[in-house]
């Protein structure tokens, strides 16, 4: 009789790392459909198109580094890096834009650390800020005008050919500037009543962009509730950049309102999916809950007083950094003991 | 309602309690043979008392330790000493251990017994050792002896007196068994501990999947103040640590005993144990055991004599051979694999799982830890499981130290989570072990080093008290000291004076002209007279005088020498030269009488000094 021999524990909970990634793709389902009604096609076609090379990079760049490819591949995580670079990109963005940002993300900002759970910094916001930075004009003036598919927006068919194709010529009857971006660039010169007459904002808070939003926390609140996820770092994202925006932009004819924030942009999509990669977030409860406040603020700031008009990959890349350091410093107490064992042996608290 | 608090962490996983529940327990009855393990428990080993060929009764006392902690072991049933040697013993790593192996006679005669009907009339020094007599040790899977655990240190009051009926761990049904069965039992048992501790609170925690056993206690504690606590249902909850946190709110501090903030934990089994122990006189000969698996058609409870072995049990609840894939004693989540199904059934043993290879699966290929956290949540220490993973497999020990790597239970919650199936506790153990590798050469090095600096000051001492007296009595015996360093010097001086070589050619030429001289004579006055034997014995002779002498100044120097060395003597070092020298020149004689020796037996007239 030969008996199997094995440490324990004997069981194990069936929830592999792969099963973890199609619920995130799941739950973003939402968020993408949303997407599609209030702004045509573009995003699914990107999400795709992303998602599709996203594969095929991670496939090569295993090959090339000798690691079993199949083995890797349906883990699912570079799916999902495609996946939400297709779901944050502009939705006409060029097929080059994305492949760029795609493959940045899988080849240098995942792969060339390591690989999977080896990446310092989120590799889909790698990408993104590679392309935000390199290609400014083509990630500012391609997002869609919130039209729905039965009402405005340009066809499969016509979305599809824009995207691949060389010239871009008929995509200006089609975009408009983001809610934020409107925001942010008029306020200086007219009252919040004059700026929100823009059809951008429409009749509630952002025209199409807070159904999406709305979307993707329902989404989000699914993962929590499966426990995928854990509410640290979305709570203290939203709350921190609620309290920044209370504290420091309450004139609505100075400053975009509280409601916007949240609702516009990649709020709630990076709130709940980017924010949470674990891999590159700080693991404690408290590591979490200063990671996710730091993002907030980042992305607070940057909105208000820099450049870009949305902030989400900048923010999480810049708190990527603090990382280690919020880990060495946020350990929790462990059971029978006075205080948390912070930072290195031999230092505090040791 | 007793109040509960809640222990951070703990996982939910699959019960299957409900197989091993449907029936009552079953005697599983006596086997073919006994192994009896000699050390069942936390301490030493036993020392056996019985001899080969012996007839053993059921009952009777056939180990026990003399010295040290430890409880004895007795035979579970009547019957013939039949062996005394190495089996298979339930152990993580399959070894073999000394067992005492008993042919049963079928008779299952019992030895005599004096049950005690109160106890209270007796001192609590008796009935501890009543208990320790009855062999009781931990039935929870430790082992610890529970009459040693049962005196906790003299400045440490226990409060409360916790007794452990949760049973979180998933397949095992002994304790619920034993509770729904034999609650009174239990319940005596837990007043007899009671008496000899006497908390202020004495409290049963049982997890809320249990509750035909709640009811039966409820019972049971009618009319006494033992509260019956119904948890929720969480694995780990039955640990000692975390069940101590959800009743009373309180920790155990790192690296303390729960008698440390007043509080000790009891096992439903040893419970039992102890009142058959007092009430019956009977020794712990038998324990409930589950046997359950998908690779066993009836799983169920039975109540074993200890040293049976599993393979019988396995027969009695029906094993299907060919399911059968891995053979766990103790849970799914911290029991270990046997490696064969003859080991015995010891005292700590509440469960075997004969389980399937689709029940308990081999896990699946390790993936890279996407620090997902899920370990963290999970763990009832709050530890960072991922953190110490890291640093195990990194060698990183001090980081791992840091992070409290030993208060990890192993409770294997952690691994149990994990979607990249690494199997984190065996990092933990072996970062432990490493760790204790280390401890260990560490404290043999530092006494190697201990002793060293020990002996260099000793050294030290003894040179410095030497020379203290060599002082002293240089002061008193200047005159006779001086004196002697004179004669000494002057030795010294003699034998310095003369080179060797010089002296050497001195000889030989000294023996030549004599030999030339006495030849000269010899042959003018006796010429018919045999040259080769006369001419030849003075030369001889001589040089034996010389040597003779050289030799007898040798060993007056040497006797010099010795004298000024054990005075410590400034001279000591000419004279050590000078010996060497003469020592040369007793050689060089001695080589010069040899060679004149040899030169005599040949014709040749001349001799070379070479």
């Amino acid at each position: 009789m030969a008996l199997v021999q094995q440490s324990s524990p004997h069981a194990h909970r069936a929830r592999p790392t792969s099963r973890v990634m199609l619920w995130v793709i799941l739950a973003a389902l939402p968020g993408l459909l949303a997407q599609t009604l209030f702004f045509g096609w573009g995003n699914l076609i990107n999400v795709v198109w992303c998602i599709a090379l996203a594969l095929a990079s991670e496939a090569a760049i295993l090959k090339l580094r000798n690691k079993p490819v199949a083995f890797f591949l349906k883990d699912n995580t570079a799916a999902v890096t495609g996946l939400l670079l297709g779901l944050s990109l502009p939705q006409f963005a060029p097929w080059w834009v994305s492949g760029v940002a795609v493959i940045t993300a899988i080849i240098v900002a995942k792969q060339l650390y390591g690989g999977l759970g080896s990446n310092p910094f989120n590799p889909a916001m790698v990408g993104y800020a590679l392309v935000l930075v390199s290609f400014p004009v083509a990630m500012t003036t391609n997002w869609a005008q919130a039209a729905t598919l039965w009402g405005g927006a340009p066809g499969f068919g016509e979305t599809l050919t824009t995207i691949f194709s060389a010239s871009q010529t008929a995509v200006d009857g089609w975009t408009m500037a983001t809610p934020l971006d409107e925001y942010k660039h008029k306020i200086a010169t007219h009252t919040a009543a004059e700026v929100l007459q823009h059809p951008t904002f429409g009749d509630q808070v952002a025209r199409g962009w807070e159904w999406v939003n709305l979307a993707f926390l329902a989404g989000g609140i699914l993962l929590i509730g499966l426990k995928i996820i854990s509410w640290h770092i979305p709570v203290a994202f939203l709350a921190a950049m609620a309290i920044m925006s209370l504290a420091f932009g309450n004139n609505v004819d100075q400053y975009a309102p509280l409601q916007l924030h949240l609702l516009a942009g990649g709020t709630m999509l990076g709130a709940f999916f980017i924010a949470t990669d674990p891999v590159s977030a700080a693991t404690s409860h408290q590591g979490k809950l200063i990671y996710g406040a730091g993002i907030g603020i980042l992305i607070y700031l940057i909105r208000t007083w820099g450049n870009y008009p949305d902030a989400v990959a900048f923010s999480v890349l810049l708190m990527n950094f603090a990382v280690p350091f919020i880990d060495h410093y946020t350990p929790p107490r462990t059971y029978g003991h006075h205080k948390a064992r912070r930072g290195l042996p031999g230092r505090n608290g040791g | 309602m007793t109040q509960l608090w809640d222990f951070s962490g703990g996982v939910h996983p699959p019960e299957n309690k409900q197989q091993s529940t449907r029936r009552p327990i079953r005697m599983a009855g006596i086997p073919d043979r006994l192994i009896l393990p000699l050390q069942q428990h936390i301490g030493e080993p036993a020392e056996v008392i019985v001899n080969i060929g012996d007839r053993v009764l059921k009952g009777q006392k056939i180990a026990d330790v003399k010295a040290g902690m430890g409880v004895p072991v007795h035979a579970s049933t009547s019957g013939m000493v039949e062996a005394i040697e190495h089996r298979a013993v339930p152990h993580p790593s399959g070894m073999s251990d000394w067992c005492v192996v008993i042919k049963p006679d079928g008779e299952d005669q019992w030895c005599e017994r004096k049950p005690v009907s109160d106890y209270r009339k007796l001192d609590r020094e008796q009935v501890l050792g009543m208990i320790r007599d009855a062999g009781i040790a931990g039935m929870g899977g430790a082992g610890f002896p529970t009459d040693i655990k049962l005196r906790p240190p003299r400045d440490r009051k226990v409060e409360t007196l916790i007794l452990n009926g949760a049973e979180c761990e998933p397949y095992i049904t002994a304790d619920d068994m034993t509770m729904r069965e034999h609650a009174s039992e239990v319940v005596a048992g837990l007043k007899i501990m009671a008496w000899i501790l006497r908390p202020s609170r004495c409290v049963i925690g049982i997890e809320d999947n249990k509750p035909e056993a709640i009811l039966a206690m409820r019972d049971a504690v009618q009319g006494t103040q033992i509260e019956i606590a119904v948890i929720p249902t969480k694995y780990p909850s039955g640990g000692e640590k975390q069940l101590i946190q959800i009743l009373t709110g309180l920790e155990v501090p790192s690296g303390g005993i729960p008698a440390d903030i007043g509080v000790m934990c009891q096992n439903v089994g040893t419970a039992m144990a102890v009142s058959r122990a007092i009430f019956e006189a009977t020794p712990l000969i038998s324990r409930v055991v589950t046997i359950t698996g998908e690779a066993v058609r009836d799983a169920g409870t039975f109540e074993v004599l200890i040293g049976t072995p599993v393979s019988e049990l396995l027969t009695a609840a029906g094993l299907e051979t060919g399911k059968l894939d891995r053979l766990v004693l103790g849970g799914p989540m911290m029991g270990y694999t046997l490696t064969t199904d003859t080991i015995p059934v010891v005292k700590t043993a509440n469960c075997v799982i004969a389980a399937t290879s689709e029940e308990l699966p081999a896990p699946p290929p390790e993936q890279p830890c996407i620090r997902c956290s899920q370990c963290a949540e999970a763990c009832p220490m709050e530890l960072l499981p991922q953190q110490l993973f890291w640093y195990a497999k990194a060698a990183e020990f001090e980081k791992a130290e840091h992070l409290n790597l030993f208060d990890c239970i192993e409770c294997g919650a952690c691994s149990y989570v994990c979607p990249s199936s690494i199997p984190l506790v065996q990092y933990y153990r072996y970062a432990k072990g490493e760790i204790r590798q280390q401890r260990a050469e560490q404290l043999k090095s530092d006494r190697a080093r201990e002793r060293f600096e020990a002996r260099q000051a000793r050294l030290e001492r003894e040179q410095q008290e030497k020379e203290a007296r060599r002082k002293e009595r240089a002061k008193a015996a200047a005159e006779a000291q001086a004196k002697k360093q004179a004669e000494a010097e002057e030795a010294a001086a003699q034998g310095e004076a003369v080179d060797d070589r010089a002296a050497k050619a001195a000889l030989v030429q000294q023996a030549l002209e004599r030999k030339k001289a006495k030849a000269s004579t010899k042959a003018e006055s006796a010429p018919e007279q045999p040259l080769t034997d006369t001419r030849e014995q003075p030369d001889i002779e001589s040089l034996e005088k010389q040597l003779m002498q050289a030799e007898a100044k040798l060993s007056t120097m040497q006797g010099m020498l010795e004298e000024a060395k054990a005075q410590q003597a400034d001279n000591v070092d000419k004279l050590e030269r000078a010996v060497a020298k003469n020592h040369d020149r007793v050689e060089r004689a001695r080589q010069a009488l040899t060679e004149a020796r040899q030169q005599s037996t040949p014709e040749t007239e001349t001799p070379s000094p070479e």
